[in-house]
């Protein structure tokens, strides 16, 4: 009975939290936090009770309202979005419990209006996951970047600066890709995705299609950071909370990414397009330059959490090359790097938000390698993630890799495997010189309040710390168990069309 | 075809290491019990490895699939002669390694020591992965330990010069990785198996000579990094910055024979000698190799740094091994895994003879060391016999292999070679005999006065390592069936099948 529901129940329980919040708050300011996790919890419960059922059972499909697509809307649990919204959740959560500590020091006094908007950016990104109809998707894409926008206004002083740059592009990405609905919408005369996606053979002018659906992609490649469209991701996660950029810096790029896999994988024929279009291609390459664009600027970063944000301009490349490869392998690759990706980068920022809380800062010429005795077990998991980011066996990161460059040299694309090989250096180069921070004798003398800070310190109180160590050790378990997890969720989800 | 079992012994031997370091780790204040984990897991590592020898003997293969790492790929383990050859080596001369850590460690006053047993044990349980691997995509996992573990060793000293070295290394390391990764990706895509076996197994997919070149280079520049083949070895002198038992045991034993096994593993066991010789790859290689071993003698000739000496020393005699595989016969073969072995035994002695210099004299160059061999009398034997060794010079073991590759060279009717070892033979001698030259008959300085031989912790695995020398030359099927298994190996390989080794039992 209550299965059936989940794919309503997941942005409905978002949004039910979010309102109840405010009220909770009046009563007990704590229970804000407690509400917001106990909600994502929940949610994340589903999701797990969601993806059970599609692998054993089949999809789930809910009609809002009885309303039979394609006039009603529709959710839809199939095992791509059961995918995205498991480990949407789940690393949202972890971040939230991680939050309580974070959001009290760095931005306190507002703490009700951070978890009441985190819900509501959860609610609209979850609900981006689930909804099978491309204008409500739209809808819940709004959710989500005005709550983001004001999350990240919450910060250092120069966080509404960035936010409103991120308000800007943002509502620009979102308006392509309206304006790009309208072209399909034009053409098919309907929203549903699955209806649309079976009408559009048959479509005889197919220019304002591709039209549209290159607006489409655009839009929502600006929403995903995708080289050159990333301008506003580095600014809004550098000067927004902790907490903040730990929940959006993991899952909104990859939501972003997962919308970009819906339109190129299942509204369109993938062969068709990548045999008829230069959209995969396009994308691919711009993947590939910003696989090599985010690690140079990377590599000329003193602020960790902005070394950080170039970073994931990086990886989100890696998971724009796989879909421009458009073929099963990449499919693996994009689909793998996702979920690794959200792990190894939520990791790393709660890492940066340990040292926030226990030093102040988190710039990387003040790190100083007390910390490796004082805070061994964040020094521990940063490494972790470090090394996966890195690409290095048996940790989850370097398989998403292995996929994609299986997936490259399949279709002889020596220039994808060469900037896979590059970029992966490029990672080396940045990771390991925070390493050398966080373990080895500094050359030049660090500064004396630094060493005097890093040696009074404590490690990160547990709240913080589980969080951060249950993430380090999800890389090694997503590694290990990686071929379980791609033969077991991953491959159901390839589209047919694509001939796997 | 040989009889495959399932058990799960190469699996422990390769956790043994791995599992030591947790406990090093904890154990870090209290010094004693932190080595006692280590000989602990040396001995486990060593028995266990010992332990599979009857069997492979008599033709028995174990294999133990850990678990699918990608679809259609297993990480898995694969006790063949080749593999078991390598381990024996590594596993035995890690138990002497960690007695004279101990020594060279405390006697040093080295800091963060439990960071240097965790690492080594590591680097250690990497390298029984690499030779136990049945595949490629599990041998470059475990390359790829190997070389995250050998970092921390590395910069070890955390000086300015240890930094640059240890960022060398990463960056030669990291990038030898990523193309073997690539290389790998290609041949899975080739093949669809990645699945060692002797003769090879691409003979039937590749036809297009480019590209067979542009794997196998692929293939060679990702092995050759750790085998120290030019232009891909500055890493290696540079490394030497690291404390003496690192360079012993890592840097002419696990890590750089890591990359000589690998070019092995990727000669013989997945080209071919067939396909090697079809698309004229074993000239690449040789060419290579014959190259380095020239070169490597002559720059060994200047160096005034012993270590930096035996470094490059390591480099000419790891190019041995290489162009022992690429002549494709079966004596070069075979003489080329016998100097594996060989090799390892020798130089580890002269590695552990210039710690002990360092550590009781403090004296890192050639031109200090007038007198010392009345001073050190002992571990100036055992670098005598290394040295001999290393020359050529019978009875020691490095003898046996160099006859066999230069029968090789003979055999396959590329005389070239023949001269390239005679050669490199001569330039052997002319950069260690003036090192005996200074120990033994130069009057030694006033500072020797008060001086006498290192630990004892030291200077026993250094007698120990320099008589297995000895008694390998004199009876090369001594103690663990090296001559054996290296014929049977060479054999398999040249006729592409396992079978000839079976009934091999003494």
């Amino acid at each position: 009975m209550m299965t059936s529901h989940i794919p309503l129940l997941i942005p409905a329980t978002f949004l039910l939290a979010a309102l109840l919040i405010p009220l909770a708050a009046l009563l007990w300011r704590r229970l804000s936090w407690l509400l917001a996790v106990a909600a994502t919890g929940l949610c994340f419960f589903y999701a797990v009770k969601g993806l059970a059922h599609v692998t054993t059972a089949g999809r789930l499909h809910y009609h809002l309202a009885g309303w039979q697509p394609p006039f009603g809307i529709e959710f839809v649990l199939d095992p791509l979005s059961a995918f995205f919204s498991v480990f949407v959740t789940g690393v949202a959560l972890l971040a939230l419990i991680h939050a309580g500590r974070v959001v009290a020091h760095e931005v306190s006094g507002v703490d009700m209006g951070f978890y009441a908007l985190a819900m509501l950016l959860l609610a609209g990104l979850s609900g981006m996951v689930v909804t099978g109809d491309l204008f409500n998707l739209y809808v819940f894409l709004e959710i989500s970047a005005l709550a983001s926008y004001s999350l990240i206004a919450r910060g250092d002083p120069r966080a509404p600066l960035s936010a409103f740059r991120y308000l800007t592009l943002g509502t620009t990405g979102a308006a392509f890709y309206l304006l790009g609905l309208a072209f399909v919408y034009m053409s098919v005369g309907s929203l549903n995705l699955a209806d649309v996606s079976h009408l559009l053979p048959d479509v005889g002018d197919t220019r304002p299609v591709l039209l549209g659906l290159s607006l489409m992609v655009l839009g929502i490649g600006l929403k995903m950071a995708l080289f050159p469209l990333h301008a506003w991701l580095a600014d809004a996660y550098t000067h927004a909370s902790s907490a903040a950029t730990a929940l959006i810096a993991p899952i909104g790029t990859k939501v972003a990414a997962y919308v970009l896999l819906r339109l190129m994988f299942f509204l369109v024929d993938p062969q068709y397009l990548r045999d008829q279009t230069p959209l995969p291609a396009i994308v691919g390459c711009l993947g590939a330059a910003g696989m090599l664009w985010g690690s140079i600027m990377a590599m000329c970063q003193k602020e960790l959490k902005r070394m950080l944000a170039y970073s994931s301009v990086a990886q989100v490349g890696y998971i724009a090359l796989g879909i421009g490869l458009a073929s099963p392998l990449g499919f693996i690759g994009a689909t793998l790097h996702a979920l690794n990706h959200a792990c190894m980068k939520a990791c790393l920022f709660l890492v940066t938000g340990n040292f926030r809380v226990r030093l102040g800062h988190s710039t990387l010429p003040r790190l100083v390698d007390d910390l490796r005795r004082t805070m061994p077990w964040s020094a521990a998991a940063f490494t972790t993630a470090a090394i996966s980011m890195v690409g290095l066996p048996p940790l989850a990161g370097f398989f998403s890799k292995w996929y994609l460059v299986l997936g490259s040299i399949q279709q002889s694309n020596w220039v994808f495997v060469a900037v896979l090989v590059a970029s992966s250096l490029l990672n080396a180069v940045y990771f390991f010189r925070v390493l050398e921070r966080l373990y080895l004798t500094p050359l030049a003398p660090p500064d004396d309040t630094d060493v005097a800070a890093a040696a009074a310190t404590r490690e990160a109180p547990a709240s913080m710390l589980a969080p951060t160590l249950v993430l380090a050790g999800a890389l090694l378990v997503l590694g290990i168990f990686n071929a379980w997890i791609v033969s077991t969720f991953i491959n159901p989800m390839i589209p047919s069309r694509l001939g796997w | 075809m040989p009889v495959t079992h399932e058990s799960v012994i190469p699996l422990l031997a390769v956790l043994a290491p791995l599992a030591a370091i947790p406990l090093i780790l904890l154990s870090s204040r209290r010094p004693n019990l932190r080595e006692f984990w280590t000989l602990a897991a040396a001995f486990t590592a060593c028995g266990l490895i010992l332990s599979l020898l009857p069997g492979v003997l008599a033709g028995r293969t174990v294999a133990y699939d850990i678990l699918t790492i990608s679809p259609g790929i297993a990480l898995s383990l694969r006790v063949d002669p080749t593999g078991l050859f390598f381990a024996i080596i590594c596993s035995s001369l890690w138990i002497l390694t960690s007695f004279y850590s101990i020594g060279y460690v405390r006697g040093a006053g080295e800091k963060k020591q439990t960071r240097y047993f965790a690492s080594f044990a590591l680097c250690i349980g990497a390298t029984l992965g690499i030779a136990l691997s049945a595949n490629l995509l599990s041998f470059v996992i475990f390359y790829e330990m190997l070389s995250l573990g050998t970092y921390p060793l590395v910069i070890h000293k955390e000086t300015r010069e240890s930094y640059r070295s240890g960022r060398m290394y990463l960056t030669y390391a990291l990038s030898a990785g990523l193309l073997l990764i690539v290389a790998t990706a290609w041949t899975w895509a080739l093949a669809h198996n990645l699945d060692f076996r002797p003769g090879g197994f691409l003979g039937g997919v590749l036809a297009d000579e480019g590209a067979a070149r542009a794997l196998f280079l692929l293939f060679i520049a990702g092995v050759g990094v750790k085998a120290g083949l030019m232009p891909l070895h500055s890493w290696l002198p540079a490394a030497m910055v690291a404390p003496t038992p690192v360079s012993a045991l890592l840097h002419a034993v696990a890590v750089v024979k890591s990359g000589v096994f690998g070019v092995i593993r990727v000669a013989g066991f997945v080209f071919g000698p067939a396909t090697m010789q079809a698309f004229g790859l074993d000239t690449i290689l040789a060419a290579v190799a014959a190259v380095t071993i020239i070169l490597a003698s002559v720059i060994a000739l200047r160096q005034d740094n012993l270590k930096k000496r035996l470094a490059f020393s390591t480099i000419g005699h790891l190019s041995y091994i290489v162009l022992g595989v690429a002549l494709l016969s079966p004596e070069g073969f075979m003489g080329g895994l016998l100097h594996l072995a060989n090799h390892a035994t020798t130089k580890i002695a002269l590695f552990f003879c210039a710690g002990a210099i360092y550590v009781n004299l403090h004296k890192t160059e050639i031109s200090e060391l007038d007198g010392i061999g009345k001073v050190m009398p002992w571990t100036m034997a055992a670098f005598t016999v290394g040295v001999l060794g290393l020359s050529g010079v019978p009875p020691i073991n490095a003898f046996v292999s160099k006859f066999y590759l230069c029968k090789g060279a003979v055999s396959s009717g590329q005389l070239v070679f023949l001269a390239v070892f005679l050669a490199s033979g001569l330039l052997n001698m002319a950069y260690f005999f003036p090192i005996l030259h200074r120990a033994f008959f130069r009057p030694g300085g006033a500072g020797l006065h008060g001086h006498s031989e290192a630990s004892p912790l030291m200077v026993v695995p250094i007698v120990i390592v320099a008589v297995l020398s000895l008694v390998l030359g004199l009876y090369p099927n001594a103690l663990v069936h090296f001559f054996d298994l290296a014929r049977g190996i060479s054999q398999s390989v040249m006729a592409g099948a396992a079978a000839p080794l079976a009934g091999l039992a003494p």
